[in-house]
This record gives C-alpha cells, structure tokens and sequence, in this order.
C-alpha cells in the first residue's frame, strides 16, 4: 500500500467533514457524529503517516498532478507527521469536552451550529499548515486556520469577545501582511516557493537579501507563535473565549507558528546568522512570559502567561541549531500541546464547578472535587517540569543541549530556563492553593477588598442547569477528555525513550535536508 | 530584468498609508488600511512577476511571450482571502459599534485593573495575615514609617476603595 495516498486526506477530510456538518445544521446529534467520526478518522490517518514516514521517509503527494515546483506538494515527513498525529488527537479530545458542555451551556436543544463547522475548518488550516511542501500553501493554511479562529473566539458577539477578538484580529492581520510581502519578496528573488527548491535556491542570493527574507518570514511566524516582544497579543485575547476554544487555541495555533519557524530555519536558512537573536528572544520570552503569569489573578490568565513563556523554550532548542537541541524542542513541542491544552480544559472544569476562574473567588476545591483537583494537580506539575514528568525531560533535553553548546549565552539560557521553570511552579503553587486548598471565599460582597472582575459575570454552575444523573454525565463527558489527556501526558513520560528516539531521528533529517528535497523534488532542484 | 517603476512606487505609497491606517483605533480605519496594504501586496507580486507578456495559455502563445502564470495565481488566492477577512472584520466593527457606539480597539480591562492593584501595593483579598508572619517581621523594624502610608480599615483590612474608585 503507497502511504503517500493518505497524505491529502488530513486536509480533505476535515474540509468535506465541515460542509457536512453546516448542511446537517438543524441537527446537532448528526453534527456531533460527522465531527467525531472526522477527527477519530484523522488520528487513524496520522498514525499511519507517522508510522509510514518513520518507516520509509518522508510521504509526497503533488496535488492535481503537477509536480514540486510549479504545483502545490503535501509533504508528511517525521516532523510533520509527529505535529498532525499530536494535534489532532488533543483537536478530538477538545471536540469530545465541547460536546458535552455545549450541552450544560446552552441545553440540549440548542445547538450552536457554527461551532462544529468551525472547529473543522480549524483543524484543517492547522493540517494544512503542517503538511505543506510550499510556502505559499503554508500561507494558505495558516489563512485557513486563522479566518476559522476568528470566528472561534468571537463566539457569541459578547462585549468582552469582540473586545479581544479586535485585538486578536488585526494582529493576525498584521502578521498574515508580512507573511505576504515576505512571500512576494522571496518570489521576486528566486522565482519559486516550493521549499525544496528554495532551499537550493536561497544559498545563491547575496547574503543581505537572504538575511532580510528570513528576518520578514521569522517576523511572521513569530507573531504567530507568540515569541517576545510580539507576544502581547494572547493573553489579552485567549481568556475571554469559551474554554474548549481556548485550550484548542492554546494548543494548536501557536505551535504551527513554531512548527514553521522550525522548518524555515532548518530547511531554507541552515547556517542562520540569526541564532543569537533568537536566543535572546528566547530568554525573554521565558521569564518575561512568566512574570506577568505570577502577577495574575485568573486562572485563564494565568495560563495564557505560561503559554507564552513555555514558548520561548521551543525557540531556545531551535536557536540552538544543533541535533540535541532541535530533538529537544520537538519533543518539548509534543509535550506542551498535550499538556497546555490539558489545563486550559481543566480550566474549563474549574469555572463549571466553581463559578469563576478568579483565583479571588475560589477555593476548597480539594474537599469539593477531588476528581478535579487530581485532574489540575498533574499537568500543573508537569508543566512546571517536576522530574518524573514529560516537562522535566523535555526540560533536561534542552539544557543539555544549551550546556553542550557552550557559549556564555547558552549558558544565560540555560540559567533563565531554570528560573523560568521554578517560578512556573510557584504560579502553579500559587494557583493550587488559592483554588484548591484554601477554605472557600466566603460570599463576595463587594466590601471585602477590589474585585477584579467586575465586569465578568459569573457563569451558571452546571449543577444549577442539570440535576442528578444528568449533571453526572455531562461532567464525566468533560472530565473524560481532560483524564485522556492526562494519561497522555504521562505516557510522554513512560514512552519517552522510543518518543525521543523519534524526535532524534525527525531533527537529524531536519538538519541534514536531504530527505525532505529528495523525496519532494526526486531528480533534484532544476 | 526591467522593472515596472511606477508599480514600484504604487506599492510604495499604497503600503504607507495602509501603515498609517493600520495604527489607527478605529477598526473601520484598520480596514481601510488592510485593503489598502492588501492591494499592496499583490501589486508587489505583480513586480515579482517580471514584465509583463502574452496570457499564458499553451498552444496559444509562444512560451517566451507568456507572462509569469504562478504569481498571477497567487494575487487571485491572496485577494479572495482579504475579501473573506474583509467581510469578517466589518462585521465585527459594526458589533463592536452595536454594543459600545464605536468601533474603536479597546485596552484590556484585567491589565488595567493588575496595573492599578500594583501601583496602590495592594495584596490580594484572599492573602492571609497570618500566614504573612515573616513579612510583617521584616516590615516591624520601621513601624513608624509604615503607619502613616496604610491607613487601616475598621476591620484590620486596608481601607476599601469604593466602586466610584474602580470605575474607569
């Protein structure tokens, strides 16, 4: 069986999946079945690339049958395929705990119709994205993602949405703008986008050119990817957003930026003059990132911080431009998917259960729900990089890699990654004690010192919209996924051996280059 | 190869002003200037593309003659995506206009309200007194100029600010 057949299918499918669901809009139980089927589907075809690509190499479909340079090609190597099963399988378990708050949010026979569509399309720009083989498709992909994430966030129409969803929007604007121009500009320079070929190409051009396409298309991703200083933009966008939404955003949109400033940097700037800014911005974005989530109150808030700061320890391995530090990135990639999106869902559970995710309002979770607080206690740890946990040895992989170089400024990074990772702890402690141990607030009133969140009403707790065994249901319907996500976050720990394996293998491709232009262009680069 | 200099310049003044627009609060300005710097763009794929030639259909002109097809279908996908986001961001400044009476990009109230907190040396309402052992020790040394900053509360708590103080 040719592997290679399956490689479109991660982005038709979705996108058929979406018009099916929007013509079955009356029905909300046919949309749930088309979505579900869609992504479960997706996991399967993932796996197989993964496998596949592992196995074989890099897996190359040139779409409509023209070939790499001209036509558009889909590429599923071990990188790409590492992303997409990854994302993919946090997109369902997202889409299984919308499913059932959807229906403690707004009853079951109301149904919001847009939102499966959306969420499809999503998934499909983020497939796109990953699976792209050009740099114009990649802009495509990432359109796709981003049109379908607007509407995702400004959900609903509310004040406080479209507040943050005008933000979000002319950000994403402003990076979709220099993404163009770099595109056009990089045209204009080579006469191709297909990276293949550009990354013969780009070694011709005198340096200065070269430098500032890259310093345009790393602008781009950055916005993206939310690196210091182009950081600014997500938590003030991310909280205000359904929390299904904001753990998909949390989990996904960043991570294609930092997938593409990968494949960029590996495969069409190998010898970047651009490493040590990068590795500045890495510093920055790891303990500036941190700071402001230690000065937070929300819960979301907070999150959206370690999102950002989390970031910078991606673009740290990437900077370092070497074997252990791009595996380790990878690797710490995987792992902050699964968990990041793991929390902003618990997140989600918090607010259901205790009405808010104000750190000012809650408390005594523990005794409340100790389900619950098992559910934030785990990834809260693992982010925060507690050593048997996935985010200690994505952590130690990529100190290492900072030691093995040895510059002073690897060393200044490897410093601020242990400053960063303490004081991720101290957040999640911070976090930890006010929801979950100290003794519940008693009735806010108003008297009892500034309340920050005025201007938020709290939300129905679903024990005041369903009774009994209904609400029992619907809350295993959402802790379900969370607990999924969990055991997948420890797994990255039990199978970090074979998973590390894995990501050595993808990032000594990247390095070497050869894999990825010979199976796009196989008579090489005319 | 020859360049097309007034397409240049057009790109130019089109990408200025589109900046310029760009930067403004309101978000139908921000439109605008997306259109503009859209338009831009897509005359800068027009300048990539080289002089421009004969329609580039096969068998129908001789393939020296033909214009650059690639970028031609580049600006058709980059002008349906800006009219798609176009459609998406008026409808969003009209909402944003519906619910506020104007359309402009607002700051963040939760930053706002943090930044307030620090500048008045607040502590949290759920920070426990008791627990702050250490730090009441630490501040003990001057207690004569700690009192008069904090006026304290009946209560023990500093005293509270009223709603008319977290208006903005």
């Amino acid at each position: 069986m040719n592997a290679s057949a399956l490689v479109p299918l991660p982005v038709v499918l979705p996108l058929f999946g979406a018009g099916l669901a929007l013509a079955f809009g009356r029905s909300a139980r046919a949309q749930r079945i088309v979505s579900v089927v869609v992504l479960a589907l997706m996991v399967v075809i993932a796996a197989v690339l993964l496998v596949r690509a592992d196995a074989d190499g890099p897996q190359v479909t040139h779409v409509g049958g023209w070939h790499a340079p001209i036509g558009i090609s889909l590429v599923a190597d071990r990188l790409s395929a590492l992303m997409l099963l990854v994302s993919v399988f946090v997109a369902l378990c997202v889409l299984v705990y919308s499913l059932s708050q959807g229906l403690v949010e707004y009853g079951p026979d109301t149904p919001l119709s847009i939102y499966h569509p959306t969420f499809l399309i999503l998934v499909a720009g983020v497939a796109n994205a990953f699976l792209s083989g050009d740099l114009f498709n990649l802009y495509v992909g990432f359109e796709i993602l981003l049109a379908a994430s607007y509407v995702l966030l400004t959900l609903g129409g509310t004040a406080d949405r479209i507040r943050a969803g005008s933000t979000y929007v002319v950000v994403s604007l402003a990076s979709s703008i220099v993404f163009l121009t770099a595109l056009a500009l990089v045209y204009a320079a080579t006469g191709t986008v297909s990276m293949a070929q550009l990354a013969g190409r780009l070694d011709d051009l005198p340096d200065g050119v070269a430098l500032l396409l890259q310093l345009m298309l790393l602008t781009a991703f950055a916005i993206k990817a939310a690196v210091f200083p182009l950081s600014a933009w997500l938590p003030d966008s991310y909280p205000t957003a359904p929390a299904p939404v904001t753990a998909v955003f949390a989990g996904l949109l960043t991570k294609v930026g930092v997938y593409a400033i990968i494949r960029t940097q590996t495969l069409l700037f190998p010898d970047s003059e651009l490493s040590d800014v990068l590795l500045w911005a890495a510093l920055l974005t790891m303990v500036l990132g941190i700071l402001g989530a230690v000065a937070q109150d929300d819960l979301k808030r907070m999150l959206s911080f370690t999102l950002v700061s989390h970031i910078g320890y991606m673009v740290f391995g990437v900077a370092l431009a070497t074997d252990d530090g791009l595996s380790g990135a990878i690797y710490y990639v995987v792992h902050h998917i699964v968990i990041q999106t793991n929390l902003f869902l618990v997140a989600g559970l918090i607010e259901r259960r205790g009405g808010s995710t104000s750190l000012e309002r809650l408390g005594g979770l523990a005794r409340l729900s100790p389900v619950l607080a098992l559910l934030f206690f785990v990834p809260a740890m693992n982010l925060a990089g507690i050593p048997p946990f996935s985010g200690f040895l994505g952590k130690l992989g990529l100190m290492q890699a900072g030691v093995d170089d040895g510059g002073w400024l690897a060393y200044v990074l490897v410093a601020g990654s242990v400053v960063t990772s303490l004081l991720t702890l101290y957040a999640m402690a911070k976090a930890w004690n006010r929801a979950f141990w100290q003794p519940p607030a008693t009735e806010p009133d108003g008297s009892a010192g500034p309340r920050t969140d005025l201007h938020r009403k709290p939300r129905r707790t679903d024990a005041q919209v369903l009774t009994g065994k209904a609400a029992v249901v619907m809350r295993a319907g959402m802790a379900g996924p969370a607990a999924a996500l969990l055991t997948v976050g420890v797994a990255l720990t039990v199978f970090a051996g074979p998973l590390i394996g894995l990501t050595d293998r993808a990032a000594a491709d990247l390095r070497e280059r050869t894999p990825y232009i010979e199976a796009v262009l196989p008579g090489g680069a005319p | 190869m020859s360049t097309n200099l007034v397409l240049v310049a057009v790109v130019g003044v089109l990408f200025a002003a589109g900046v310029y627009l760009l930067l403004e609060r309101s978000l139908t300005r921000v439109l605008v200037g997306v259109i503009l710097i859209g338009n831009g763009v897509n005359a800068l794929f027009l300048v990539a593309s080289g002089p421009a030639g004969r329609a580039p259909i096969v068998g129908l002109n001789d393939v020296d003659d033909m214009s650059d097809p690639l970028p031609q279908a580049m600006v058709l996908t980059a002008i349906v995506i800006t009219l798609g986001v176009t459609a998406f961001l008026l409808a969003m400044a009209y909402r944003a206009g519906q619910l506020n009476g104007n359309d402009d990009v607002q700051d963040d109230v939760e930053d706002a309200s943090i930044r307030r907190r620090a500048e008045r040396d607040e502590v949290s309402s759920s920070y426990d007194d008791s627990a702050g052992g250490t730090m009441d020790e630490e501040g003990a040394d001057e207690p004569s100029v700690l009192q008069p900053v904090v006026q304290p509360g009946p209560d023990g708590e500093p005293a509270p600010v009223g709603p008319e103080g977290e208006q903005r």
